[in-house]
């Protein structure tokens, strides 16, 4: 049997593997079914089956060990063209290795065929034990039979969702099952059973293949799933993430002459990066220079929240705090996260919600009813009272960012305002 | 960098302007998982690449991109080195088979699992020693959001240009930050395409006549295209060691070298009558340039060094630092990894270097160590 997909006959297999078989009649399938050598992407693996390469016609892509499928994958997500046809050849070692690969493009029914060449172990490095050898079935790692069964590739990935899987001995004529392989739109794995003439036959003599897949109680068989294969579908796209930001622009003022850190400190849930966010915005609506970051723990919906903020009226360059101008804290999560800084303050401001104890510092203390609008506004309170309070922005910056941002309307502006003496 | 005449002001962060950068350069797919601190650059991945797929794993990551790749995409992903550890061995892949992709390495606190959201420089060595035969990978670190621009674009168009998976190196600190930045400062992004060939002759994947063969992606059916990870001939046949397949492994790594001339990036800022330079890359950077300022101000003269292009390692900055008789090299580690890739492991006496572990070295350490 030969295929103008293969530029020779002459295999370069051990005399009696099954993957000469394998090879011969899948190419002599593919022709069969209308692809010429170039509308197929041979994608292959390291092992005995990996040797092929150099034989075919076809694209070739070499990868590695276990891999193939993954790379399959790829080379099928990439291409625009329907005709094409990826095809991957990958060992039970290869399959043991790249498990996961295969599952994932089993569960996404990408359009790919894996060509799983079985003989049930790792062939090219000495017989080991592979993931999916049978029970009782004798290697180099195992002289006295696997104690444990093989995964049943069949089952898993028709259970992932592959349009079609075949489980058949890799004796005689089976291009039928090639065939049925390749037509399918979306996965389809055929797992070839052969058995090894260098290690498998020597370690399992008189063993004949169809006892040994008995026995380990594998079907032979298909399984379909009536799936639609996987089409990219990547919804709605931004053209311009930078269109997506809001230019702010210099309408206010400031009072600042020299750069200031400030930490803004509250509890999760209670506005403090919206917060921080808001009053790096209006900073640079007063015409400085602002940095912003957030901290957290990973668990992000309890504890402390915490923003570190530098202003400048010049260039900020270096941007990280050791002990900052001013904290500014709105709950006890705030004030335990940041003990230690503000023990360290030997001056600077520390504006602190009056429900909470005055913490040793060097500070200025400025005490307010920072949750007198609800504790989710405890963040926003404090930084307008902030503003207001020291001047180095203009109070009113905030609720112009407020409004720029369409956020007028959630959040409690007016009720903040009158919270706020002289507001 | 063009200063124009109309300001817009932003709050914004670096992973953004690094996305929107690849994208206008020509990358278009990206592929990923999430990890911190690289979840910013997955978010706007998905929200811009016209391709962005999200893989269980890192290394279905990189067998992705390098599928996409095979057909003519350049992808992008975003990692910290968890995941590049896991990655490695399909880099070396990507590298041998000369696939153009971009790899954005956020740094963070290691080993292993480490700190996800403490930054750090730790990696640097790691990347150096990243391909089994010691060839090198491009590595670009990014300093400022300018670069964010500016060498992510570059990134692009090295990985077409060469053939070649670029990683682009920065850390929590720079890619989470927002900062007030000007718009209006951001240069033309110049989009890049792989140079396909288009000749009736022969095709080699991996033709010897120039030191970057001309790429197919297999999408076409005019020429046979083979790829190889494999140790491989002109034709991507696999060998074991034939003179051709060796020439073609050698030809590998001069081509990252011979062009490192058209990408060493750095910005130097040289001080008439300084003896002392301060050598700084990535978020330590920014440290650098105001320690070098307070330096000046107070009357001691200091020029300062900001290498970007970081590997292969050039030998531009040395002649640089050579003719100071003092330099101070800053970066966030315990030993001095750009130090080591300038000066092996016994650094000469006259270097001298500022660590950081678990925060950001800051302007005052530096100007302590000049000043010593």
């Amino acid at each position: 049997m030969s295929s103008q997909l293969l530029n020779t006959s002459s295999l370069p297999y051990c005399k009696g593997c099954g993957h000469d078989l394998i090879a011969k009649q899948s190419m002599k399938a593919l022709e069969d079914l209308g692809f010429s050598p170039l509308d197929v992407i041979m994608v292959t693996d390291i092992g005995c089956h990996g040797i092929i390469d150099k034989c075919l016609n076809t694209h070739t892509v070499h990868g590695l060990h276990g891999r193939s499928a993954a790379l399959g994958a790829g080379i099928s997500y990439g291409l625009e063209n329907p005709d094409k046809k990826v095809v991957v050849f990958i060992g039970d070692g290869g399959a043991t290795i790249g498990l996961q690969h295969i599952m994932e493009a089993a569960r996404l029914n990408l359009n790919m065929t894996v060509i799983l060449h079985n003989n049930m172990l790792y062939g090219m490095t000495g017989g080991q034990t592979s993931g999916l050898t049978p029970k009782n079935f004798a290697t180099t790692t195992s002289y006295e039979g696997n104690p444990l069964s093989g995964y049943d590739i069949c089952a898993l990935t028709h259970t992932a969702g592959a349009s079609y899987t075949c489980r058949v001995l890799g004796i005689g004529d089976i291009s039928d099952k090639f065939s049925s392989a390749f037509q399918v739109k979306g996965f389809s794995l055929l797992e070839i059973v052969e058995i090894c003439p260098s290690y498998g036959v020597k370690l399992n003599p008189r063993r004949k293949l169809n006892e040994i897949v008995e026995s380990s109680g594998r079907k032979i068989g298909e399984w379909e799933n009536s799936r639609p294969a996987y089409k990219l579908s990547q919804g709605k796209k931004t053209k311009d993430l930078l269109s997506k930001v809001s230019i702010i622009d210099r309408e206010y003022t400031h009072n600042l002459k020299e750069p200031i850190s400030i930490i803004l400190s509250g509890s999760a849930g209670e506005g403090v990066q919206l917060a921080a966010a808001i009053l790096s915005k209006s900073a640079i609506r007063s015409g400085l220079d602002v940095t912003q970051k957030g901290s957290y723990p990973v668990t992000v919906g309890v504890g402390f929240s915490t923003a570190e903020l530098n202003l400048s009226p010049g260039k900020i360059n270096f941007h990280g705090i050791n002990i900052p101008d001013v904290v500014i804290i709105t709950s006890e999560d705030g004030l335990k996260h940041n003990l230690k800084r503000i023990n360290n303050m030997k001056k600077g401001v520390l504006y602190i919600d009056k429900s909470l104890d005055i913490p040793e510092t060097g500070a200025e203390i400025i005490q307010y009813d920072f949750r007198s609008v609800g504790a989710k506004n405890a963040a926003l309170t404090s930084i307008v009272f902030f503003s207001k309070k020291s001047g180095i922005i203009n109070y009113k910056s905030i609720f112009k960012t407020i409004e720029s941002e369409s956020m007028d309307k959630k959040l409690p502006v007016d009720k903040i305002k009158n919270s706020i003496a002289g507001l | 960098m063009q200063e124009k005449d109309k300001c817009e002001r932003v709050l914004i962060d670096g992973s953004r302007l690094m996305i929107e950068s690849m994208a206008r350069a020509g990358a278009d797919a990206f592929i990923g998982y999430p990890i911190t601190p690289a979840n910013l650059l997955y978010a706007y991945g998905s929200q811009r690449m016209s391709i962005m797929l999200p893989a269980p794993d890192e290394i279905t990551t990189l067998q992705w991109m390098s599928g996409l790749s095979i057909t003519g995409k350049i992808p992008v992903t975003a990692t910290s080195y968890p995941g590049l550890a896991l990655m490695i061995e399909s880099v070396n892949m990507a590298y041998m088979m000369e696939l153009p992709m971009v790899i954005v390495l956020v740094q963070r606190l290691g080993p292993a699992t480490g700190t996800a959201t403490c930054g750090a420089q730790g990696d640097l060595l790691a990347l150096k020693g990243m391909m089994s035969g010691g060839h090198p990978l491009p590595v670009l670190a990014t300093s400022n959001f300018e670069d964010c621009w500016k060498l992510s674009e570059k990134a692009v168009h090295i990985a077409a240009k060469l053939r070649t998976p670029v990683v682009l190196l920065t850390s929590k600190e720079e890619v989470m930050t927002q900062k007030s930045f000007d718009l209006n400062l951001l240069d033309n992004i110049k989009q890049t395409q792989l140079k396909y060939f288009d000749k009736d002759s022969n095709y080699k994947t991996y033709d010897a006549e120039g030191l970057v063969p001309e790429f197919l992606p297999v999408n076409q059916n005019v020429h046979q295209v083979r790829f190889n990870a494999s140790t491989h001939d002109q034709y991507g046949i696999l060998q074991h060691s034939s003179e051709d397949a060796l020439n073609n492994t050698r030809r590998l790594e001069k081509k990252i070298n011979e062009y490192l001339d058209e990408y060493t990036y750095y910005d130097y800022d040289q001080q008439d009558g300084a003896k002392n330079i301060v050598v700084s890359y990535g978020i330590s950077s920014a440290a650098a340039i105001d320690a070098v300022s307070d330096l000046r101000k107070q009357g001691i003269k200091t020029s300062l060094l900001i290498p970007k292009t970081l590997i292969p390692v050039t030998n531009v900055y040395k002649k640089i630092i050579n003719k100071y008789k003092k330099t101070v090299i800053a970066e966030e580690n315990i030993n001095n990894q750009f130090g080591q890739l300038l000066f092996g492991v016994e650094r000469p006496e006259n270097i001298r270097f500022v660590e950081g572990l678990g925060k950001m070295i800051t302007p005052e350490e530096i100007i302590k160590e000049v000043k010593k």
